[in-house]
């Protein structure tokens, strides 16, 4: 195989093109060295995170405190949906090391069926990710900012009390958007089991709750967007739209690569062209995807 | 390797399933943790800023990285050279800026 991939004349001299370095083909080690850029990338991108959350340690929002909803299911489930997610995307990269495996052994068809899988593995993955920034826009049990920007909850027994329950809202049908700070400060009032949570995890009793509110509570926060984020810090927010969103149009490129390979695999031209190491250089692109995603499951949502 | 390669996937699914344990493991770490089952000098003691478990976590995730690059991405049977080509410069770049970068963080937290 190696002698179809490599046209050039292997005894030519160096001057006249015929070296190979590394005996790798000129495809995979230019995908090879965008890949190298592409990791330092991410590495700037996650080194980033990570000066802000050490900088603003005492005031960042704990992971698993925000991600913890699953799709039909109620109640508290913490980092099982992005383990799916994981699952999924790591089930694709198999997928595609067996495509690239039959592409070795010039398997037409099995190679179709497994790049199938590998596509189908990039949009439930994307759909999920769609489901999560949804979720996460929309927002859990919303918070109060405060004049310094500071965000402060709603709790009642220590636990975080939703502000839709507080204001008798659907946090589905719109109505929230018909309450203000002034209404909030209203129902907190009349229900003295309440109190705050401070932005340093401290708390605080009724009496002073309302004293402090009155005194520091600027606005409502209900989800998270690019200028405000409920679940804590706004820099979170930024952090967690910028990377998860960079890496979610990797995949989307990575799944209209793998529709373009799928399409010629299917026409044949890489039967003709006697080698399938078109699936072997989109497949290093799809791995490091999946690679992406390990390190950010961990520093985004483990730690 | 190369020659496994010929002989069947087999050498796909076992990455596929020290992959799937890890990760297994490590979800099971969260919730431990979030739950408040983990011995508390993993969750609250310290070493060059991080938590024992982030340590855990970290060295997981590399053994993770380590083998979707050199079996997936088949980095592992390229030419030695070559595979030292693309391993150096993510080796030095990268521990050197999160040396700079977390360094300086902690120097603002201690600022503000």
């Amino acid at each position: 195989m190696a002698d179809s991939l490599i046209q050039n004349d292997m005894n030519a001299p160096a001057w006249k093109g015929g070296d190979v370095p590394y005996k790798a083909s000129y495809g995979k080690m230019m995908m090879w060295f965008f890949l190298i850029t592409d990791t330092l990338t991410f590495s700037a991108f996650l080194t980033g995170y990570g000066f802000s959350r050490f900088k603003f340690k005492d005031v960042w929002p704990v992971p698993e405190d925000v991600f913890t909803h699953f799709p039909f299911l109620h109640g508290d489930h913490p980092l099982l949906f992005v383990a799916l997610m994981t699952f999924i995307l790591i089930m694709s990269s198999v997928t595609m090391v067996l495509a690239v495996n039959y592409g070795h052994k010039m398997q037409k068809n099995k190679v179709i069926m497994w790049l199938s899988f590998t596509i189908l593995g990039g949009v439930l993955f994307l759909s999920s990710q769609a489901w999560e920034w949804g979720h996460f826009i929309h927002g859990d049990s919303g918070a109060i900012e405060l004049n310094n920007a500071d965000v402060i909850h709603v709790v009642k027994d220590k636990e975080i009390y939703s502000i839709y329950d507080l204001m008798g809202a659907d946090s589905h049908d719109g109505s929230h958007h018909a309450f203000g700070m002034a209404d909030v400060k209203e129902n907190f009032a009349s229900d003295t089991e309440l109190g705050l949570r401070l932005y340093d995890k401290t708390f605080l009793d009724h009496s002073t709750s309302i004293e402090y509110l009155d005194q520091n509570a600027s606005k409502v926060l209900l989800g998270a967007n690019l200028t405000s984020n409920e679940y804590g810090h706004v820099l979170f927010a930024d952090y967690f739209f910028f990377i998860t969103g960079f890496h979610g149009f990797h995949v989307f490129s990575g799944v209209v690569l793998l529709i373009i390979l799928l399409i010629n695999t299917i026409m044949g031209t890489y039967e003709k062209r006697g080698h399938y190491e078109m699936v072997e250089k989109i497949g290093l692109y799809w791995h490091f995807v999946d690679l992406v995603w390990v390190f950010v499951f961990t520093f985004f949502y483990l730690v | 390797m190369s020659d496994e390669q010929h002989s069947g996937n087999w050498w796909i699914w076992k990455v596929f399933w020290i992959l799937l344990a890890i990760t297994a493991f490590e979800v099971m770490l969260g919730i431990l943790k979030v739950d408040g089952y983990l011995p508390e000098f993993l969750v609250f003691d310290t070493f060059l800023g991080l938590a024992w478990l982030t340590h855990i976590f970290i060295v997981l995730t590399l053994i993770k990285a380590g083998y979707i690059v050199l079996v997936f991405m088949h980095l592992g049977f390229e030419e030695k050279s070559f595979r030292w080509t693309i391993l150096v410069p993510a080796f030095i770049l990268v521990p050197y800026l999160l040396f700079i970068i977390l360094s300086e963080a902690t120097h603002a937290y201690l600022m503000m």
